[in-house]
């Protein structure tokens, strides 16, 4: 935040990630002293995925470009900082094939999730230098063909990751504590990446990509800067996912999470930070109930075969009515703010209604 | 490599370029006119096997009927999905749209999930599919031929459509210039409607020889050749009908000839391969080998 954005938009500007952040912290510490183990579960998983909805947003919501390689950052991430947060004993087991350097190797978690986020960025920073010019359909395709790669490099290179089996054996370092801490904290980047300059740069190029390179701004590389910051954020959301769940294969970084990424940004808008933590807040609790639902008729046999997929019929549902309803999400891309007039400049334009069509 | 150019090779790369060919092609004419990456394709697919399955085990009829059926589903499921879920978000944004389109494929595929199964069910196939034929010293699956036949009898058909009939010309010069043609008077409802069905009559087409392949249809069996739809297209350029076509046939082209040349430690990356080229293409030559209306999708 620039200091004479300051003095022009008044302190009341900048209460926005206070103002998220604080019902999310009254949550984590409530759910702490007197929740359920699975309330507990549900607040920890809430916290982990408001940081994979944040970093989705940096990008996404700042460029207008639409990103479904976001989770196979996420995926990098979990893979990476596992294999840096395993004791030697637990990768013998397995992962009997690591490369010999990699074996002895054994960080704490913290280093960890920041080692295997700065590979995620590294690898982030390579694969999106070339495509960051590219707009509209070529860059959907091309960031789904990134997705793809990733898969199934993941999926192949047995080594490193055991292949399409599931990688057991991750210490449950993550817990609602050090979640909340992130989560909370990436709020706080996320709204002030989008209230820097670059950020500032990048919402131009996506209003208006021809006139915000008549005045100078360098398309390709604010593109690329934002990128990279969100995939270093999605890679250490993945190592904290990693470190939850303890156990998984390359399929839990894959389309059905891409979906739910998408749907938690898109219901809640992703033209703000707001609306990503607002729908990040609701898709997950939706979620996370059906899915307990779900689970128990199934355990109990309520119905007579197996239930499967109802959650994401139901938020598939869901996410369409929204997108015909109020195709910029519930906030439409403002942010909440103390007070109530809206100081919100009336040409910001949401992400998701530029590039009106002429059809 | 001794074997690379033989009949069998050129038959089967073909067959599988047919296959490709048919497939693009039902992405890219939705793309022409709306611009819509329909992730959604993929899921006709799925469903007019979920129909072949369904109708070969539980009734009596010919299998060429049911294979009728089976098109006739995916094309009233393809215009279905236009008028409930792309037509609302189709005035609002592109983002929009394509996330609906992929809202819609999660839809479809877990509806098949909880309604049917999330194991592989088989389908009956015709005697033809398994038969093999001698031809000039080697043999071919008859299933080869018939894919290569049928391709050209649909494409040959479309050609004619969208040459000689009124709605063809419509259809051709929307995907050209769409605001202008709706200016000129062509109703934009009917020509994205019949675009949304002959992309599912592709789609039901394509399922009988995908799933001619392999004799069985899961819920996620579409996700293979959505992502072959993507390279094709990418390959022969996303404007024009004709580029889907040569990136089909050179898709399976190169696709098989990476099979033959890739060391088999590699063959597992196959896929990753085929998208690295997508990506180099995108950036050197983003209209593909068959250049249409003008792109302007690139900055900088």
């Amino acid at each position: 935040m620039k200091v004479s954005n300051l003095l022009t938009n008044g302190l009341s500007n900048n209460t926005t990630p206070l103002l998220l952040a604080a019902p999310l912290l009254i949550l984590a510490v409530l759910t702490s002293l007197f929740g359920s183990t699975l309330l507990v579960r549900i607040v920890t998983v809430l916290f982990i995925n408001l940081i994979l909805v944040l970093s989705l947003q940096i990008f996404m919501g700042n460029s207008g470009i639409l990103s479904f390689a976001h989770v196979g950052f996420m995926g990098i991430g979990a893979y990476a900082s596992v294999l840096f947060s395993m004791t030697p004993q637990a990768k013998a087991a397995t992962l009997p094939d690591l490369y010999a350097f990699l074996r002895p190797i054994h960080l704490p978690f913290l280093i960890s999730l920041l080692v295997g986020a700065l590979i995620a960025s590294l690898i982030a920073a390579v694969l999106s230098f070339p495509l960051m010019r590219l707009s509209d359909a070529a860059a959907v395709i091309t960031i789904f063909a990134m997705l793809v790669i990733i898969n199934v490099v993941l999926v192949h290179w047995s080594a490193v990751t055991n292949g399409p089996r599931t990688l057991f054996g991750v210490d449950n370092y993550t817990n609602l504590g050090n979640s909340a801490v992130f989560g909370l904290l990436t709020i706080f980047i996320a709204y002030a990446f989008k209230e820097s300059s670059l950020g500032l740069k990048l919402r131009a190029s996506r209003d208006d990509r021809y006139a915000a390179s008549s005045i100078g701004i360098d398309i390709i590389r604010v593109r690329w800067l934002a990128f990279i910051l969100s995939a270093f954020i999605a890679g250490f959301g993945g190592g904290l996912f990693a470190h939850f769940i303890t156990s998984f294969s390359p399929y839990a970084f894959y389309l059905t999470e891409t979906f739910s990424m998408l749907a938690m940004l898109v219901v809640g808008g992703p033209g703000g930070v707001s609306g990503a933590v607002i729908g990040t807040v609701v898709v997950t609790l939706v979620r996370e109930g059906l899915r307990y639902i779900e689970n128990s008729a199934n355990i109990n046999q309520t119905f007579p075969f197996p239930v499967v997929g109802f959650t994401e019929v139901f938020l598939a549902t869901a996410l369409i009515l929204i997108l015909i309803l109020r195709p910029s999400g519930i906030l439409g891309g403002r942010e909440v703010r103390w007070n109530r007039k809206p100081v919100e400049l009336p040409d910001e334009k949401p992400a998701s209604s530029i590039q009106p069509k002429g059809a | 490599m001794t074997n690379l150019f033989t009949l069998d090779f050129f038959i089967n790369a073909l067959s599988l370029g047919s296959l490709y060919a048919l497939i693009a092609l039902g992405l890219v004419i939705v793309y022409g006119i709306l611009k819509l990456v329909n992730f959604a394709y993929g899921e006709l697919i799925m469903l007019a096997g979920y129909v072949l399955y369904l109708l070969t085990n539980g009734t009596a009829f010919p299998w060429l009927v049911v294979a009728a059926i089976a098109v006739i589903a995916a094309m009233g499921t393809s215009y279905l999905t236009e008028l409930v879920a792309f037509r609302p978000v189709r005035e609002k944004s592109l983002t929009a749209m394509l996330i609906t389109s992929f809202a819609v494929s999660t839809l479809l595929q877990n509806g098949a999930l909880l309604i049917i199964s999330p194991r592989a069910r088989a389908v009956e196939l015709p005697e033809a599919f398994s038969q093999i034929v001698h031809l000039g010293g080697v043999d071919i699956p008859m299933r080869n031929i018939l894919t290569i036949l049928t391709s050209l009898l649909l494409l040959v058909g479309l050609s004619l459509l969208l040459k000689y009939t009124v709605l063809g010309i419509a259809l051709r010069a929307a995907s050209e210039n769409f605001r202008m043609t709706r200016m000129l008077g062509v109703p934009a409802n009917l020509i994205i409607s019949t675009a949304f069905a002959i992309s599912g009559i592709l789609a039901g087409v394509v399922s009988l020889f995908w799933i001619g392949r392999t004799g069985s249809v899961t819920p996620t069996i579409g996700g293979a050749p959505l992502l072959i739809a993507f390279v094709a297209t990418v390959i022969g350029g996303m404007r024009s009908l004709t580029g889907a076509v040569v990136g089909g046939y050179v898709y399976g082209l190169l696709f098989s000839l990476i099979g033959i040349m890739l060391p088999q430690s590699l063959l597992d990356y196959r896929e990753a391969f085929m998208f690295l080229i997508v990506i180099i293409i995108l950036l050197y030559r983003p209209e593909g080998l068959i250049r249409g209306g003008s792109t302007g999708e690139r900055v900088g």
